[in-house]
């Protein structure tokens, strides 16, 4: 996370975005995290060329409840893997918000946002600039901003380490 | 100020008066993983932590593909059997005639107890509630980190009161209640917080429907959900508890509540869930009459001797219209269903029945629909997909509205078959 100001396009999706649209259950046998990305949002309608366009530093853009259902974290290895940064939704399931720190992938609370995408001020394409530290979201294109929450001093140690099995080790050296 | 069962649970585990919103790190009473406890062992061995912390705290149940459907899952069963050899864990339910889906079995055997921390690798983790326990679904790197340390740590959550009062109506179930429930507070209507059933409708429930309820917690992306430990759990639980360290702990009558809401058991009525969320509620006035394909009887949330007793008194002497697939929760169950002739019913009336596991809850195997199909199911979940094919379409109901639409090749309502 040295660089906290990031700069991509955004990638649009809507509230209550499951396990199964993110990562389907077919899938679940892949142990290896770099290959989980080739199957990101396969059974999103709208979205299935997602996996093959994506480009590192675009960001994922959701409503309520990102990432409900399973406590898969395939559903974390494929936009961690893709490239993406950082996922800015409204709020997130609890077992994937904890899937995210425990991986050390950043997610932010952002307000507003589900409200925003329905009424398409948010856009697939639309050019986001984000400050990570502060939480903030710039549209570039809509000329449009919303504001995040700061992560709890407990997740922000596990994330400075990288996530919970290397804060884990870091730790054990102690 | 009263506190509330997840506030005495966690404060129970931590050793201190805890309130909502504080942090805590507890020690789990058990931990269950299924198939997916390889790839947390290959997790596990990257903390450079060489035993697990307790392993008799560990609990592996293999279901989600069993017997293995593929070299893929072959390989996974074959290196829990190497870690189980190696760690000496005790507790391990391999591909035999002792195991069922994880959750069934972790309920039957003894290790869903009151006031315990139990925490497992399966979003519906949650169902334990229904004995009282705090339980919850985490990741699998979260359980690595569990097996090696032997900690979690929890946000202390904030708890939705749901008071129930009344009697279900003939051919109204448990099922009812909680996607009735799911419907109106919606997908996202309880995350992070824990769930309490009240009322003297959840004492008059059996255990079985009380894990229907407990089960579909995460569905309303509930913490976890909870039952009281009331005499009917002290005696399900008598000769089979696997520790002494439960305590039956229950809500303050003063404790704060996030939310509160109270539903009458007397209004409710037959309702399904439609493609492709679980908060997608239809009365079944409102569905009857849509054509499917095939019948679900199984999983974690109904497929419990009681529900398959509901499902067999319909079925019995009438042929299904369309292939009905039936896989009790567990062998346990299976034996009793045979020894109460339910078996029988079921293949008389044309069901298929296959061993108990998760079979196509998730799209594994045994039932994984074509596109355009649709499934009439007693899973806790029908996101796109869900049951393998993303052009198929997957409607959840009670094991009665399950069995009155196998009868007539369409979504049936219930109290006109009963």
């Amino acid at each position: 996370m040295e660089k906290t100001i990031l700069r991509g396009r955004a990638w649009v999706f809507g509230d209550d975005v499951d396990t199964d649209l993110i990562y389907h259950n077919k899938y679940l046998a892949e142990t290896d995290p770099k290959k989980m990305p080739q199957y990101s949002f396969e059974y999103y309608p709208g979205k299935e060329h997602f996996a093959k366009e994506v480009k590192p530093g675009d960001f994922v853009v959701a409503g309520t409840n990102f990432g409900c259902g399973s406590s898969r974290e395939h559903a974390v290895y494929c936009l961690k893997y893709a490239g993406i940064p950082v996922v800015l939704a409204e709020n997130y399931s609890r077992i994937y918000y904890r899937n995210a720190i425990n991986n050390g992938y950043p997610v932010l609370f952002i307000k507003g946002i589900s409200q925003a995408i329905k009424d398409k001020k948010i856009e697939d394409g639309d050019e986001l600039e984000v400050d990570l530290a502060k939480g903030e979201v710039k549209n570039v294109t809509k000329g449009t901003s919303f504001h995040g929450d700061a992560v709890a001093d407990l997740e922000k140690d596990i994330m400075a380490a990288g996530g919970l099995i290397e804060y884990l080790k870091s730790r054990a050296g102690r | 100020m009263g506190k509330t069962f997840a506030e005495k649970a966690l404060g129970r585990a931590a050793g201190h008066e805890v309130k909502a919103g504080e942090i805590v790190t507890v020690e789990p009473d058990f931990c269950m993983s299924h198939d997916n406890s390889a790839p947390i062992a290959r997790t596990f061995r990257k903390i450079g932590v060489k035993n697990v912390w307790k392993p008799e705290r560990i609990v592996f149940i293999l279901d989600h593909a069993v017997p293995a459907p593929s070299d893929d899952h072959a390989v996974n069963h074959k290196e829990t059997r190497q870690f189980v050899a190696e760690q000496g864990i005790t507790h391990f339910y391999d591909v035999s005639s002792k195991g069922g889906v994880c959750h069934q079995v972790m309920c039957e055997e003894g290790f869903a107890l009151p006031g315990l921390i139990m925490i497992g690798s399966d979003s519906h983790t949650c169902t334990y509630g229904a004995f009282g326990a705090f339980s919850t679904g985490i990741g699998r790197s979260e359980m690595a980190a569990a097996w090696a340390t032997g900690q979690i740590w929890f946000k202390v959550p904030e708890s939705l009161k749901v008071t129930v009062k009344g009697s279900f109506r003939p051919g109204v179930a448990a099922k009812d209640l909680i996607l009735t429930l799911i419907g109106d507070i919606k997908a996202d209507g309880a995350d992070y917080m824990s769930v309490e059933f009240h009322g003297p409708a959840i004492e008059a429930m059996s255990i079985a429907e009380r894990m229907t309820l407990c089960n579909m917690g995460i569905e309303m992306g509930a913490k976890n959900a909870v039952c009281p430990p009331d005499a009917k759990v002290l005696a399900a639980i008598r000769d089979k508890a696997r520790t002494d360290r439960w305590e039956a702990l229950w809500a303050d009558d003063d404790a704060v509540y996030a939310k509160e809401l109270t539903y009458d058991l007397d209004n409710l009525v037959p309702c399904v869930a439609k493609p492709h969320t679980v908060d997608n509620y239809a009365a079944i006035d409102a569905v009857k009459g849509t054509p499917i394909h095939q019948a679900f009887l199984g999983s974690c949330t109904n497929a419990r001797i009681e529900d398959l007793r509901a499902a067999a008194a319909i079925l019995k002497g009438k042929e299904v219209a369309v292939r009905t697939i039936v896989i009790p929760a567990s062998w346990k169950i299976y034996r009793q269903c045979m020894a109460e002739g339910l078996i029988e019913t079921f293949l008389d009336a044309g069901c298929v029945i296959a061993n108990p596991g998760c079979g196509p809850c998730m799209g594994n195997h045994e039932g994984i629909l074509a596109p355009g199909e649709a499934c009439i199911s007693t899973a806790n979940r029908n996101f796109k997909g869900r049951m393998g094919n993303k052009e198929s379409f997957i409607y959840l109901a009670s094991p009665l509205t399950v069995a009155a639409s196998a009868l007539k090749g369409e979504i049936a309502d219930p109290r006109e078959v009963l």
